[in-house]
């Protein structure tokens, strides 16, 4: 039947045929046979691929609605226990994310369409993986028209203009939420936008309820940290100034009280914001504040656990990739500079999108590295910088989606060195056959 | 030095429709084809014309460009037909053969006893030489190398591949003989590499003054490709011979007899063979005797060959020169519903290497896999897929990639001369964006060949 609408060649609508080829497929698997080669072929296609990962992505998305709802109601003080009012909560996060996936695939799948259809190739399926990534990694309460903007950018500047699938350079959904980030910085962090509803004008929340993310806190407490450091420093400076000069002493003594009351308030506010960190266990579990998908490493451990029971996904650049964050996460324990320095290194891994990160964004194949040995280096680099961008640049916590993103474009280097090896073997066997 | 090679990587398709052990014989097909599209590379020059009376042993066609490498008539008969293709391009040599076969004499010989250059120019000279093949590039072996190293594998491990031990049992004084030949052809060793997973025949075993290795693992252990790899890697500059094992056999008959003697074992297999089984026939011969009343359905595809690297041919095709197989397979030209037999179903009948579909449930049951490509041709996607089924110390997907942008340099450091297209059968065979990747191959090969060699 849907073949009585498949445009001819000769046709005016014969520049559609790539949208009709993409709606056939998806029905029907084409009964193209193979004409040389291999006259058998596996049965997977890249459509089972991506159908694979989203499957892997539902225990996410699930998730994340109904902590989408919890925490909304968690911020009109009216959430109670967690698993309370499981209706209602799910009901509101549905009501939330839905948009966003709808503005997420609507807008990406037609801008695939429009250049499928001027380049004459037929659609290719990596969006499909890509548009439901974007909306896990989003903040809730980001406004629709942010998303179809940054979802157009990245599709275009991403993707399209290096070739399409296969041939991008940096992830789409990183590169889709570091548009979000640069572009629209008050969006994307901040204690405003993590709970849904909360951003709205005249939006009320429950005495003491900060919409702070763990990471958010920890920042805070890093930074008033460096403040007490150089309140300190001055407070030396000062004493040493009243040995030298007692005549000032009165004047340089309500000084140092004044600073001193400055520690005091500042220690206070970590001490505050210390508490606030979710135990450990929250934080594997996910119900804690951050973007819709990302908050929940059992959801995410499920996910994985489909990705690499299947073989979709790399093992290899998972497992170097925690391994990274482990390692850098315990270097700043023995270093201990700062209050976000001294967080367990366990609880680094499971805060904030480290987790997603691992499982969904680093993995990419199209953009990581290519050879076994380079998923290694590449996996382990990412999530060694990941950690470190993360506690050392304080405005910015989120320093997985930066570390995945510079390490996409550094795959190639990796890449082009372990092969470099592969073939100065090859020469080191001729010369040595030769001599 | 004998060597003992272990595989960790490789991928046994089971597939149904294994030949039984029992050597029928069919009645001897009227026509028989050489076809000089079998050769890769070859430019045939003919010699005989339509009519022509020929006998087993007489010159159909030599190459243009190495005149003494000749192609003989496997039986005697007349010249039925030249077919030809595009641009007059000859595809076939039909030859309707005579009843019973009349061989020209090439005298009987020993190679052990004579010198090197005799040895050479009989093979030449008695149709021997397309047998062998060389690597690099995986073509007829050019008379004019010297090669450092002959290989010849002793077992075939692709899917329902033709088992020696049972075919060639009992044909020792010609394998042997035809051993004595290739030890003339070469100043380096003779390497006859073995299954180390079964107890190979007497046949092998008992093989004299050659190097005996055995390997083991998955397909592609069988492949000469993989075991030369393993065992005497090919640098720039190098070249190595193979030879089938049935072939050298023949090579040794031919030597022993004198008559040029094509007669060889194939297994006729597939799971729409209604009785899969062992037959003798004759080399370059019609399928169509062997098929009738065999064939199951009437949508189906025949192989001259296995199912990874052989040739789709007609229900009245011809046996391929180098092919010891037939296999027939449905086609899969049907379009699959998403949601039962396509990329939404449960796929308990699809095979795969990943797990995305539930056959993985059944591991080790045999299987009826038809020819759909499963999926639609698309960018790489996927990485790391090829590696598992691909046991050599090379990058398989950036050598496929350096031959799509055709850099010479890079194929060469990636290790283009030590692959030929069908030990990347199995790549192609996973590849989740259906590439053709033999075809790739065997285009870098073929670019290779012209300006390197």
């Amino acid at each position: 039947m849907i073949r009585k609408f498949e445009p001819q060649h000769d046709s005016k609508w014969s520049k559609l045929h790539p949208a009709w080829d993409a709606f056939y497929t998806f029905l029907f698997t084409p009964g193209e046979t193979t004409q040389k080669g291999s006259h058998i072929r596996d049965g997977i296609d890249l459509k089972r691929t991506m159908f694979t990962v989203i499957v892997a992505l539902i225990p996410c998305l699930l998730f994340g609605m109904y902590n989408t709802g919890h925490w909304h109601y968690a911020s009109l003080g009216e959430a109670g226990e967690f698993m309370d009012n499981f209706g209602a909560k799910f009901g509101y996060g549905l009501l939330r994310t839905l948009p966003i996936v709808v503005v997420s695939y609507g807008v990406g799948l037609g801008v695939e369409f429009i250049f499928a259809i001027r380049n004459g190739h037929a659609v290719q399926e990596g969006y499909l993986v890509s548009g439901m990534l974007i909306p896990l990694i989003v903040p809730v309460d980001v406004p629709l028209w942010m998303v179809s903007v940054a979802v157009i950018f990245a599709v275009v500047i991403g993707k399209e203009v290096f070739g399409g699938t296969g041939m991008n350079i940096v992830n789409v959904a990183l590169t889709t939420r570091a548009f979000l980030f640069i572009g629209y910085p008050t969006m994307m962090s901040g204690d405003k936008v993590w709970v849904g509803g909360l951003g709205e004008e005249g939006a009320k929340t429950a005495d003491g309820f900060s919409g702070a993310t763990a990471l958010g806190d920890l920042a805070t407490a890093a930074s008033v940290h460096e403040e007490n450091v150089t309140a300190l420093e001055k407070i030396t400076s000062l004493e040493s100034k009243i040995i030298s000069m007692p005549e000032l002493t009165g004047q340089l003594t309500s000084k140092i009280a004044a600073l001193k009351d400055i520690i005091a308030s500042n220690t206070a506010v970590i001490e505050s914001k210390l508490a606030m960190i979710p135990s450990l266990w929250d934080s594997v579990f996910g119900n804690v504040m951050g973007s819709i998908g990302e908050t929940s490493v059992l959801a995410i451990g499920i996910g994985a656990f489909i990705l690499l029971y299947t073989g979709i996904g790399s093992w290899r650049i998972m497992l170097s990739f925690v391994a990274g964050g482990f390692v850098m996460g315990l270097l700043f324990n023995l270093w201990d500079g700062n209050p976000f320095m001294g967080t367990d290194p366990l609880q680094q891994l499971a805060l904030g999108g480290f987790a997603f990160g691992a499982v969904f964004m680093i993995t990419d194949p199209v953009t990581g590295c290519q050879t076994n040995t380079g998923k290694f280096i590449y996996g382990f680099l990412a999530g060694f910088f990941a950690i470190l961008v993360r506690v050392f640049n304080t405005a910015f916590p989120e320093g997985v989606m930066m570390s995945i993103l510079f390490f996409n474009v550094m795959a190639p280097l990796i890449d082009h060195y372990v092969i470099q090896a592969n073939v100065s073997r090859r020469m080191k066997r001729l010369k040595t056959k030769n001599s | 030095m004998s060597k003992t090679v272990k595989l960790r990587k490789g991928l046994d398709i089971k597939l149904i429709g294994v030949a039984n052990k029992s050597k029928d014989s069919v009645e001897q097909s009227s026509v028989f084809a050489v076809k000089p599209t079998d050769f890769h590379g070859v430019t045939p020059k003919m010699v005989v014309k339509v009519g022509d009376k020929v006998k087993a042993g007489d010159v159909i066609f030599f190459n243009k460009y190495q005149e003494d490498v000749k192609f003989l008539s496997p039986v005697s008969g007349e010249i039925k037909d030249v077919v030809r293709g595009a641009k007059r391009k000859i595809l076939e040599v039909l030859i309707s053969a005579d009843s019973s076969i009349d061989y020209k004499d090439f005298g009987v010989k020993a190679a052990e006893s004579m010198s090197a250059e005799d040895v050479k120019a009989h093979v030449l000279a008695a149709g021997l030489w397309p047998l062998i093949k060389m690597r690099p590039c995986d073509v007829v072996a050019k008379p004019t190398d010297t090669p450092k190293a002959i290989f010849v594998s002793a077992f075939d491990s692709s899917p329902l591949a033709i088992d020696y031990d049972y075919a060639l049992h009992g044909e020792e004084q010609s394998f042997q003989a035809g051993l004595e030949v290739l030890k003339q052809l070469t100043t380096g060793k003779v390497h006859l590499t073995m299954n180390g997973t079964v107890s190979p025949d007497v046949v092998f075993t008992g093989a004299k003054g050659v190097e005996l290795n055995k390997i083991s693992g998955k397909h592609p252990a069988g492949n000469v490709g993989t075991q030369i790899h393993h065992i005497d890697p090919i640098n720039k500059g190098e070249v190595v011979w193979t030879v089938n094992a049935q072939d050298v056999v023949l090579m040794g008959r031919v030597f022993t007899t004198g008559k040029f003697d094509m007669a060889k074992v194939i297994a006729v297999t597939g799971s729409e063979v209604k009785n899969p089984k062992y037959i003798k026939t004759i080399i370059g011969t019609s399928v169509k005797n062997i098929l009738a009343n065999q064939i199951e359905g009437d949508n189906n595809r025949i192989i001259s060959g296995n199912v990874l690297t052989g040739d789709k041919i007609t229900e009245d095709g011809y046996l391929g020169y180098y092919h010891s197989q037939i296999t027939v397979i449905p086609e899969g030209n049907e379009p699959m519903f998403v949601a039962t037999k396509g990329w939404l179903g449960l796929g308990l009948n699809k095979f795969s290497v990943n797990r995305t579909y539930f056959s993985w449930l059944t591991p080790n049951k045999e299987r009826t896999l038809d020819t759909n490509l499963n999926g639609e041709i698309r960018s790489f996607v996927m990485t790391g897929e090829m590696e598992k089924v691909f046991p050599f110390d090379i990058f398989p997907m950036h050598l496929i990639k350096s031959v799509m942008y055709n850099d010479l340099d890079e194929m060469e450091s990636l290790g283009i001369y030590e692959v030929a297209p069908e030990d990347f059968a199995l790549c192609e065979f996973v590849c989740t964006s259906k590439v053709d990747i033999q075809d790739v191959i065997r285009k870098g090969l073929d670019e290779v060949y012209n300006e390197c060699l």
